[in-house]
């Protein structure tokens, strides 16, 4: 269905070609999952696809891709909309028109399709992906997971052969993105579409691929193998396969599902070992909020939040996309006012105090860190950051050195990777040393590396006497660094504890490793090798 | 008979009937300033959008529209007060303390006595642009420019598109620069400047339409035109100066500003050229459109009652019938009857347009 022949391509005024010398093929009716870090060349890959490498994005194309029997050097994006249907990464920046059903039938339009048969697909869709509630919606009223499948649907409607997404799950909660999942999955089964993917949650996506395109970035050559033969070896990998090279196992299991079934001996050797966690050493208290209250206009965000957080700790802040998580930060970094109740951050009321001054208690890393950043170049963003915060000059390209060493000075932070853009940010936050840390959803759109890398920096923080509280969906991510979770869901508290006690039990929120080995209370692989290692 | 032309069937009413019958309205108040008629139109087209509005975000425009209509009265009302001459009347209200002016604006008079026909002929000169205003308001309130956008003639649809886009990236603006406001005080900066707001809602705003061209493109957009470049741009040049054409027509004949002949040939070769200009551009369009709304039987009635209302007032007002102008700001309005049951035709899309679709429960 789709072929890649010696394709490389180099940008305009780029030295290295962003991609090098690809060649594969994807057959009908797969589920191809991409994979690879940040600025590896994955979108670049998925784009090439449709032709809008290079017609649209401009740059070289040499070799020759071929979708369904056309050329995409033949073809313009437009001309292969029938064949090829495209999801970016973040939907809204991809809808044309206002409701649900014209979106969905926005495609067809262009197509020119003709309007009995139009009316007839919309329905069809508006089933098949679990739409026909919303029909009538404004897309801007939508869920996330809702604006997700509605992309998807927009894409389906003029029945292209191939389905291309760029991580259709990063911004969204575990159901929402088990919700999308499940609607793909029905598509290359039933349907026949074939799919391509690119997602850093494997944990989430690598128990539905037949085939795993590995974009390394670089000099080094892309590859495809089946799922469990990458596995093996690959140098990311979900906890699930983590835990069965672990132990083993063979074949390497995918699913939770498969896990469970091959772990019965390993729960049996675990059964009388109990993960040792290092209990934080708590300080002050640095976060508190006695029944608070914040809304906007007459909707409240927050009903009555009564929480306290304390030095040395990190708390996860869990929960569907709009329970309140931003807003609680954003509270407590002053920027909403509280209706009723207080919110003390480092012993100052947030709302009342100068930003000059706040800034040295509290730092927010906001959900889109490039909101932060103003400069042309990031050495330009470090120096202004310096006089920002009255810091001696340098200290903020110091901290950048040790968030993430490999980002060059002179570029422009939009052009960094996500992962990059987080680090200076966090870099830039940190400059004013804030004994409390916030970070919203800092885990979009980072790759393994980068999530282990921030796992590190934030230990290392609470260790020096921080108080970080992040709001994440990052399951995985909570289990490895946090010490204690709060869910909030429409505005309030429902559960507020450490972490093995709140999140093993949870259907939604349960690591893959709690899930495998459960009722033991194990949550990380780290914690499981470390077990082992004592018991023999 | 089809389903379509059936009153009481529950669906949208065309848009462009909506915008018709309210331009109509908009007419109708146009050719008054006596206080009675102008509260009559009002009360009409209010009637009317709380009979048939729906609950979209859109729908509360009429009363957005009524503010505004009242801080037109008052600015003009307080103006007159502070500009007023005895030239318009005798019967002195209070004396405001008169500001001496330099020389050069001798003509000028600011403060000094205030007569209450100056101020009544503010008022009524206030009250009727506030009813065109709440006409355009209902308008909006009953049918949203968007939708009507969609409903634009096949030759004028890039520009449609466009309109569209822009809609939507008005208020994503205000959304952003809210944010990027809110996180400058992350940076502890109290103040702005050009690069700390500005800037970032323009790169934002930038990279948007850079995604969203890329997924129009990825969606087919453009895919049908094969007509030629220049023949495109004649086209949609021809409906331009057609719409310009029409428009001024309209305004000449409204506003007796030009001699008949010219604003009916303005109108007239307006019309001409739009017509063939939609007529060649729909045969190179292969799109086609989703659940167009249809224009039926209501649709007709409601037009239909629009143009009664504006045709008994142009008529009337042509005819020079007594009580449309008021004889002197002070004297109580009368009340003709030709003007009034002209308007009061103008309440039948309360029910001659269908109900709305209720939600299913």
């Amino acid at each position: 269905m789709i072929e890649f022949d010696r394709v490389s391509v180099t940008y305009d005024g780029a030295t290295e070609p962003a991609l090098r010398d690809v060649s594969l093929i994807v057959p009908e009716g797969e589920l191809a999952l991409v994979i690879g870090r940040t600025g590896s060349g994955k979108s670049t890959l998925l784009r090439a696809i449709n032709g809008l490498v290079p017609h649209f994005t401009g740059g070289t194309l040499s070799g020759r891709v071929l979708v369904d029997g056309r050329d995409t050097r033949e073809y313009r994006p437009r001309d292969l909309a029938d064949v090829v249907g495209m999801v970016g990464q973040d939907p809204m920046a991809g809808f044309v028109t206002d409701t649900v059903e014209d979106e969905l039938a926005y495609s067809m339009e262009s197509l020119g399709i003709a309007p009995d048969v139009m009316r007839r697909r919309v329905e069809e869709t508006l089933d098949l992906l679990g739409l026909a509630d919303v029909r009538d919606r404004a897309l801007a009223s939508l869920s996330g997971g809702q604006r997700q499948r509605t992309a998807i649907g927009a894409a389906l409607t003029s029945h292209p052969a191939v389905l291309v997404l760029d991580e259709p799950t990063s911004a969204l909660d575990p159901q929402a993105a088990e919700e999308v999942l499940a609607a793909l999955q029905r598509l290359v089964h039933d349907l026949g579409v074939t799919v391509v993917l690119a997602e850093h949650r494997l944990e989430r996506v690598i128990q539905y691929a037949d085939r795993v395109i590995e974009v390394p970035g670089g000099a080094a050559a892309v590859s495809t193998g089946l799922p469990a033969e990458r596995m093996v070896t690959a140098p990311v990998a979900p906890p699930v396969v983590e835990l069965g090279r672990l132990a083993g196992w063979s074949p390497l299991p995918l699913s939770v599902r498969d896990a469970r079934r091959a772990a019965v001996a390993l729960r049996r050797q675990l059964d009388s070992a109990a993960p040792v966690r290092s209990v934080a050493a708590l300080g002050d208290e640095l976060a508190r909020c006695a029944d608070l209250v914040v809304g906007y206009g007459n909707v409240m965000a927050l009903r009555g939040v009564s929480l306290s957080v304390k030095a040395g700790e990190v708390v996860a802040l869990m929960g569907r996309n709009g329970a309140g998580k931003s807003t609680l930060l954003n509270t407590l970094v002053g920027i909403l006012p509280a209706r009723s109740g207080t919110a003390v951050a480092a012993g100052t009321d947030p709302h009342r105090m100068k930003p000059a001054q706040l800034v040295k208690a509290v730092g927010l890393v906001p959900q889109e860190p490039a909101d932060l950043l103003y400069a042309a170049t990031v050495a330009d963003e470090c120096s202004a950051a310096d006089s920002d915060f009255k810091v001696p000059a340098g200290s903020c390209r110091a901290l950048l050195e040790r968030l993430a060493p490999d980002v060059a000075l002179d570029q422009h932070p939009r052009d960094l990777s996500e992962g990059q853009r987080l680090c200076l940010a966090l870099a830039v936050v940190l400059c004013g040393a804030p004994p409390l840390l916030l970070l919203d959803e800092p885990t979009r759109g980072l790759d393994y590396g980068a999530k282990r890398r921030l796992v590190a920096i934030l230990r290392e923080l609470a260790a020096a006497g921080h108080a970080v509280v992040l709001s994440t969906h990052d399951v995985e991510m909570v289990a490895e660094v946090a010490t204690r979770v709060m869910v909030l869901a429409e505005g309030e508290l429902v559960s507020d504890g450490d972490t093995a006690e709140v999140i093993a039990g949870s259907p939604a929120f349960a690591p893959q490793v709690a899930k495998i080995l459960a009722p033991l209370p194990f949550l990380t692989v780290g914690e499981v090798a470390d077990a082992l290692d004592r018991a023999s | 008979m089809r389903a379509v032309h059936h009153l009481t069937l529950p669906r949208a009413l065309h848009p462009g009937a909506w915008w018709l019958w309210a331009l109509c309205m908009a007419v109708a108040a146009s050719r008054t300033r006596n206080p009675v008629l102008l509260a009559l139109i009002l009360a009409v087209t209010g009637f009317v959008v709380a009979a048939r509005r729906s609950d979209a975000p859109w729908a509360h425009s009429f009363t957005a529209f009524l503010k505004l209509g009242l801080l037109v009265i008052g600015v003009r009302v307080v103006l007159q007060a502070l500009l007023s001459t005895r030239s318009q009347g005798n019967t002195v209200l209070f004396t405001l303390p008169q500001i001496p002016l330099p020389e050069w604006a001798a003509g000028v008079k600011l403060g000094g006595e205030v007569t209450a026909e100056a101020l009544m002929t503010a008022l009524y000169d206030g009250a009727q642009l506030a009813v065109m205003l709440c006409c355009v308001g209902a308008a909006n309130a009953l049918a949203s420019p968007r939708r009507l956008l969609k409903s634009l003639p096949a030759a004028l649809y890039e520009m449609g598109v466009a309109c569209v886009v822009a809609l939507t990236f008005a208020p994503q603006l205000v959304t952003d620069g809210r944010r990027i406001r809110a996180a400058r005080r992350l940076r502890g900066r109290t103040r702005a400047s050009f690069r700390t707001t500005a800037m970032p809602v323009l790169e934002g705003a930038l990279d948007r339409s850079v995604e969203l061209a890329a997924a129009m493109d990825s969606r087919g957009y453009g895919r049908t035109a094969h007509a030629p470049r220049a023949q495109r741009r004649l086209t949609a040049l021809c409906v331009l100066l057609g719409l310009l054409g029409i428009l001024l027509g309209v305004y000449a004949l409204l506003t007796d500003s030009m001699s008949f002949p010219f604003a009916a040939g303005a109108l007239a070769v307006g019309v001409l050229l739009a017509v063939g200009a939609m007529a060649i551009g729909r045969q190179r369009v292969a799109r086609t459109r989703y659940r167009p709304d249809p224009w039926a039987l209501p649709e007709w009635l409601v037009v239909a009652a629009g143009a009664v209302a504006a045709g008994a007032m142009v008529t009337a007002a042509a005819r020079g019938v007594h009580g449309l102008l008021l004889d002197g700001p002070l004297v109580v309005p009368p009340v003709p009857w030709l003007p009034v049951i002209g308007v009061l035709i103008g309440l039948v899309p309360a029910l001659a347009a269908p109900p709305l679709k209720k939600a299913v429960a």
